[in-house]
């Protein structure tokens, strides 16, 4: 079984997706010729044509603005955005369009499209190439946001996100691109959407967690008996086996790399507050990014939640 | 001496590029025609133009009593820009797709979506853009502008299928200043998408004139900027609209890419039912397009060719007035859909906090 990392992983998702399925087309800045500035989409354009690979011009709401049309049309477009920050000029597009057309024509068309895009600090990036905004397209009914935290989950995931009838947010952290690899399957196999996943099993604390902030809760957790989740997809996400864990263990610490206020931390928060309170030993903890704007990598890693203030937070709650 | 070194170079500035923009005129107001311009139309295609816009305005008309009465909400009219609509909608074939704005209802009439589904979205029930899988024309679209990517989207796809279909976007002059609007074009113009672009330039964005919306002389000009023809027409001639439009619809699906159609017309009514006009538009200038109107010189060109009567008229006003009760009486037969109704096309499936929410009703 191949050894691969994100990026490979990636590829080889929409690569077979693409051998498998001939609506599937790619479009977005630079993803053709050049494979796309993290080379996700490298050789693809060779392989399957530039009228499948499409190198559009460099107009954000107009990448999802036209993937809307061929979605209805009948295609699967997978659509890239260079980067989160960047995504802005088509969020009219994604909430006002994507989101809705199912309903708008009761059912009468459907937006299956994919939107990847890289997010995430810690690449010493220049400004707006590190967002974390992943909440604003919660708060958009009728989009699904999936954020994978490894190779493996993020080809199973997108594989998921592709078939899936709805418009997807795809949010690949760029930290992670390469920095691990796992045995990925080549050939079918899927990760279901909307399901999280228990990543180690504990008693004492639930540390639910997404994406990138996965790898720095896992590293964290280490003298803590946590149970460790990984929620994989955000909107709608797996109340069952969120609850299931905090019943079991009455503790819950939430680490996102999203500024505190407004993340889907506080989401995740309020719904255990509702659901869960009488079965809690200790607050809630949300453990998330400052409120202030993103700075440039000077200070970027006193921005971020490290290890440290994870494991302050699970020690602060096994006070209780 | 050194012999002088420098030399002289002539590099005399030069025109790289100009352009041209073409206006189409068929019918005058008078109903006359020029015969090298008329497409070829049948007597009855003839008839059928003129009795759609006829259907068109009553339709209009009822919608805007109903509103008044408070049978329906908010209500976008349409009066004035009927042979924009209907001329454009009955050159498509049943295999082209449409995506309109929220003041096509002639363009929903002429296609054939049942005009008593159009009253019933207006009355604030989306099942009434529920368009049977045999249509393909897109449901309402609100925000000015932003569907237009979508119609070069189909189109994009539709060549990419190698599906020999033209797409058609509507919109108005003030949708032209939207972003949206310009990066459509670009697509279009880059990946030489089988689409038309048909501008309603009805002369008001609400209150803003058209002068105000761009400092170009003509909207159709905007086409040449991404690479392909913009045509003017006379929009309140439904001989030149039908034309252009199945000219451009043909050159689409000939794979010689967009065209961008400004049909110069104007917006005889109110913005919506929410607006006034007469706060910022003179009775003079309304009353100035009164002898320009579209159906008035179909019918003046139809008495001459002997296809108009007194008595075609009545027994048509009847015919279309009877079709109008019938979409007003449908419309409001329709069962009140439910709560229900709102959870099941959010997402394909309902979801596990969708099934609690609904445990509220």
């Amino acid at each position: 079984m191949p050894q691969l990392n994100m990026v490979q992983a990636i590829n080889l998702a929409l690569r077979e997706e693409m051998e498998r399925d001939g609506d599937v087309v790619v479009l977005g800045e630079d993803v053709g010729k050049n494979g796309g500035v993290f080379r996700i989409t490298e050789g693809l354009q060779t392989q399957f044509g530039p009228e499948r690979v499409m190198d559009t011009p460099l107009a954000e709401s107009g990448i999802v603005g036209a993937s809307i049309g061929m979605a209805a049309y009948g295609l699967k477009p997978v659509a890239e955005i260079q980067f989160l920050g960047f995504i802005y000029p088509a969020v009219d597009q994604i909430s006002n369009h994507a989101a809705r057309l199912r309903s708008r024509s009761r059912g009468r068309y459907t937006c299956p499209l994919v939107i990847r895009t890289p997010y995430g600090a810690g690449i010493r990036a220049p400004e707006h190439h590190s967002e974390s905004c992943e909440a604003i397209f919660c708060h958009m009914p009728g989009i699904k946001v999936v954020m994978p935290s490894s190779p493996y989950y993020a080809k199973g995931l997108l594989l998921s996100s592709i078939r899936d009838p709805d418009p997807v947010i795809f949010l690949e952290s760029t930290r992670l691109y390469r920095l691990m690899k796992e045995d990925v399957p080549e050939g079918e196999y899927v990760v279901p959407l909307e399901q999280a996943r228990v990543v180690q099993e504990g008693k004492d604390v639930t540390v639910i967690s997404w994406g990138f902030m996965l790898h720095r809760t896992l590293q964290a957790v280490e003298g803590f008996d946590a149970e460790v989740i990984d929620l994989m997809t955000l909107n709608p996400f797996d109340e069952e086996t969120v609850y299931k864990s905090v019943r079991k263990t009455g503790r819950v610490v939430i680490v996102c790399e999203a500024p505190k206020t407004g993340s889907f931390a506080s989401e995740l928060s309020a719904s255990l507050a509702e659901e869960m309170m009488l079965h809690l030993k200790a607050p809630i903890a949300r453990v998330a990014s400052y409120d202030v704007v993103l700075p440039l990598p000077k200070l970027e890693d006193y921005y971020m939640p490290g290890t440290e203030r994870i494991r302050k937070a699970l020690a602060e709650a096994m006070k209780y | 001496m050194a012999a002088c070194m420098l030399s002289f170079y002539h590099m005399p500035e030069e025109t790289i590029a100009s352009f041209s923009v073409r206006r189409l005129a068929v019918l005058d107001e008078k109903g006359n025609i020029d015969e090298s311009l008329m497409p070829p139309l049948s007597d009855g295609e003839i008839k059928r133009l003129y009795e759609t816009m006829v259907l068109a305005r009553t339709f209009d008309q009822r919608a805007l009593s109903l509103q008044r009465e408070g049978r329906i909400g908010t209500y976008a009219p349409i009066a004035g820009q009927e042979a924009t609509q209907v001329g454009s909608a009955l050159a498509l074939e049943k295999s082209d797709w449409v995506f309109p704005t929220f003041r096509e209802n002639g363009v929903y009439i002429a296609v054939g979506h049942p005009p008593h589904m159009i009253l019933q979205y207006w009355g604030g029930d989306e099942r009434g853009l529920k368009i049977a899988e045999d249509l393909h024309i897109f449901p309402v679209s609100i925000p000015v502008g932003t569907h237009i990517p979508h119609a070069v989207g189909a189109a994009m796809a539709a060549k990419y299928r190698g599906d020999k279909i033209g797409v058609i976007a509507y919109f108005g002059d003030g949708g032209t200043s939207e972003g949206d609007f310009h990066e459509a074009l670009n697509f279009a113009g880059v990946f030489k998408a089988p689409v038309v672009f048909i501008c309603e330039n009805n002369q008001w964005a609400i209150s803003v004139p058209r002068e105000k919306q761009t400092a170009a002389k003509t909207i159709a000009q905007k086409a040449v900027a991404y690479g392909f023809e913009g045509i003017q027409i006379d929009g309140n001639d439904i001989f030149a609209v039908y034309k252009a439009t199945k000219d451009a619809l043909a050159k689409a699906k000939r794979g010689d890419g967009p065209t961008l159609i400004e049909s110069y017309t104007y917006r005889m009514s109110d913005h919506t039912t929410a607006d006034d006009a007469s706060r910022y538009r003179t009775k003079e200038e309304v009353e100035a397009w009164l002898p320009k109107d579209p159906i008035l010189r179909v019918k003046l060109f139809m008495e001459k060719k002997g296809l108009w009567s007194d008595e075609y008229q009545k027994d048509l006003e009847a015919k279309t007035k009877a079709a109008v009760d019938e979409a007003e009486r449908k419309a409001e037969a329709v069962e009140h859909a439910g709560p229900r109704d709102m959870f099941a096309y959010t997402y394909g499936k309902i979801t596990g906090r969708q099934r609690k929410e609904l445990e509220d009703f």
